[in-house]
């Protein structure tokens, strides 16, 4: 057994992701306490593939094969139950995304190995790995420690800055050779882009953001009079899309779209860790919610415990004053 | 024709806020409210958008925990054909045991494989441990999607086309054999609604089939201990602005003109 953190890089449609450099640079601390080496586990494209800005890592374990070229969990599972076993690493630390969803829990499903989802922090306590996960849409944090080692770790977006982890250099790399002919016949189609919106969300530089909080569909009108007001865009957290009060174009989170606008006006969005991925940048967040212990005042910059319904109307007066003034 | 079951289970409903019970380890039951879990409703009605174009059954299955009657009452209330409890499980166990149990007992049940396809939430909010849908593929030994956004059969073919979500609003095709695991992501419509009344009128006139649990509970491979529970700070990043709603709405206005928003 070594003492060796493993790192899966998401590779897709040629791009390694933001999250990959975040968890090398989590990685990367994690090595240096248990004193093993940096792995970054490389599926698919083969050495040619390996961009230059893995460079965190102190070695890469490279499994080519062209059934891999997509980043499919049920494949990378199998692909992984191969390379694990003999190698034992301490851990292997799996980005939690859209792309990789599942990936860990079939991996140790097949190998018997402990998995923890949704870790927002890893840490070594008296020589042990415990994991801080967030569960219950953000609302409660587990510190849990694996049974045993290896262990599979799926780590939400957002734990380290991505500059940390991206590091220019090309580590040693070491190929590792899987066999993929029991593969059930998955057979990959091709991407299919999103229909255009009406508005680009992520080109707006005021963007108001309405959650479950928002009740019923006749009401995403009062959003949009705000956001009409302010010369931005409602945009929505998922539920708001998934009971199609607002379409896809306007969702924002992992699923949807990243924005980084100059204000977000987050109203009756709890701030499940989904959602936060994809509004955490913005300049200025101001959140209203109802509920003083929601997950958003946690990432915003100013908050406001109350009942959207009671500080929308006001503010849409209060803007729609200060527009007047301005102008006269 | 298609023959799907759809795992569906239960979590608390986070409108309540948790509270942690005096161990430290766990969630005080008394604060807690059990709920069918937001991604297995999409993938009900998943289930039943295929039962509606190609024919067949939707048989809904869930372990026997609290409410878990009223949440098989909707399921057939919605259009399920069968309702299926598993009886005699441990409270409180982890996703993978579930999962495993699940597996162990639609294995060993007359009649209730192999289906067409399995359907449940890619996962659940309180997945410590692991998922549903892989957990119970890899035991079945059947391939697995997960974010599922769409899903079109080919019950002749025995082949299913499946569409799921990556980042951005992007989506990727796959052709799949069938049986297959998938993970629901969002059903291609919201989950449909039903009046209480025609939940009551399903208690009345229809009922659930109850399967005890099959085998004997496996060694967890995948143990973990939890050492603590613990609310996670917020409010720490955020400037709270106090007062009356015409004061706040002053405030939030100030701090846009500031900046030149408005």
């Amino acid at each position: 057994m070594t003492r060796d953190i493993w790192v899966l890089v998401e590779q897709w449609r040629g791009q390694v992701s933001d999250v990959t450099y975040e968890v090398l640079a989590l990685g990367r601390e994690l090595a240096t306490a248990t004193g093993g080496s940096l792995q970054a586990v490389v599926l698919g494209p083969g050495v040619a593939g390996v961009p230059s800005s893995l460079g965190a890592a102190d070695g890469l374990l490279v499994a080519e094969h062209s059934s891999l070229a997509e980043p499919e969990p049920d494949l990378y599972a199998l692909a992984l139950a191969q390379v694990v076993p003999e190698r034992q690493p301490e851990a292997l630390l799996i980005p939690q995304t859209n792309a990789l969803m599942g990936c860990g829990p079939l991996l140790a499903v097949r190998l018997g190995l402990p998995c923890i989802n949704s870790c927002r922090d890893i840490s070594l306590d008296q020589g042990r790995l415990v994991a801080r996960c967030l569960l219950y849409g953000g609302k409660v944090e587990a510190a849990v420690a694996p049974g045993r080692t290896p262990v599979v770790l799926g780590i939400l977006p957002g734990t380290r800055p991505r500059e940390q982890g991206r590091v220019d250099g090309t580590p040693p790399s070491t190929a590792v050779s899987v066999d993929l002919s029991t593969t059930p016949a998955v057979r990959f189609r091709g991407y299919t882009e999103p229909p255009p919106g009406d508005v680009d969300i992520t080109r707006e530089s005021i963007l108001v953001a309405v959650g479950r909080g928002i009740q019923r569909q006749e009401n995403v009108a009062l959003a949009e009079e705000l956001a009409a007001a302010l010369g931005g865009a409602v945009c929505g957290s998922r539920p708001v899309v998934d009971q199609g009060w607002l379409p896809a174009s306007r969702q924002v989170g992992t699923s949807g779209m990243i924005v980084e606008p100059q204000v977000y006006l987050a109203l009756g969005i709890s701030g499940a860790p989904e959602h936060v991925e994809g509004m955490k940048r913005a300049k200025l967040i101001i959140a209203v919610n109802t509920d003083p212990r929601a997950p958003i005042f946690g990432v915003a910059h100013y908050g406001v415990t109350a009942d959207l319904f009671d500080i929308v109307p006001l503010l849409i007066d209060r803007v729609g004053a200060s527009r007047q003034k301005a102008a006269s | 024709m298609v023959n799907v079951l759809v795992l569906l289970k239960l979590v608390p409903d986070v409108v309540e806020e948790p509270e942690i019970a005096p161990d430290g380890r766990s969630l005080d039951p008394a604060s807690v409210r059990l709920v069918v879990s937001e991604r297995d409703e999409h993938a009900l009605e998943e289930a039943l958008l295929l039962k509606e174009r190609h024919g067949g059954t939707v048989t809904a299955v869930a372990l026997d925990v609290p409410e878990v009657d009223d949440v098989l009452f909707t399921a057939l209330a919605k259009g399920a054909d069968r309702a299926v409890k598993v009886s005699g499980v441990e409270p409180g166990m982890s996703t993978w045991a579930a999962a495993a149990a699940l597996a162990r007992t639609l294995g060993a049940a007359p009649g209730m494989l192999p289906a067409d396809l399995i359907l449940t939430g890619v996962q659940a909010i309180d997945d410590l441990d692991g998922q549903t849908g892989p957990v119970v593929a890899r035991l079945l030994e059947l391939p697995y999607i997960g974010m599922v956004c769409r899903v079109e059969a080919d019950p002749a073919g025995r082949t299913a086309v499946v569409v799921r979500e990556y980042a951005g609003g992007v989506t990727g095709t796959f052709e799949v054999p069938l049986p297959v695991v998938l993970g629901v992501q969002s059903a291609e419509k919201p989950p449909r609604y039903v009046p209480v009344a025609r939940v009551r009128a399903a208690m009345k006139a229809q009922r659930l089939e109850v399967l005890p649990v099959a085998g004997e509970e496996e060694e967890e491979p995948a143990r973990l201990e939890v050492l603590q529970l613990s609310k996670p700070q917020v409010g720490g990043g955020a400037v709270m602005l106090e007062g009356a709603p015409e004061e706040v709405a002053t405030q939030i206005c100030d701090l846009l003109r500031e900046r030149g928003l408005v």
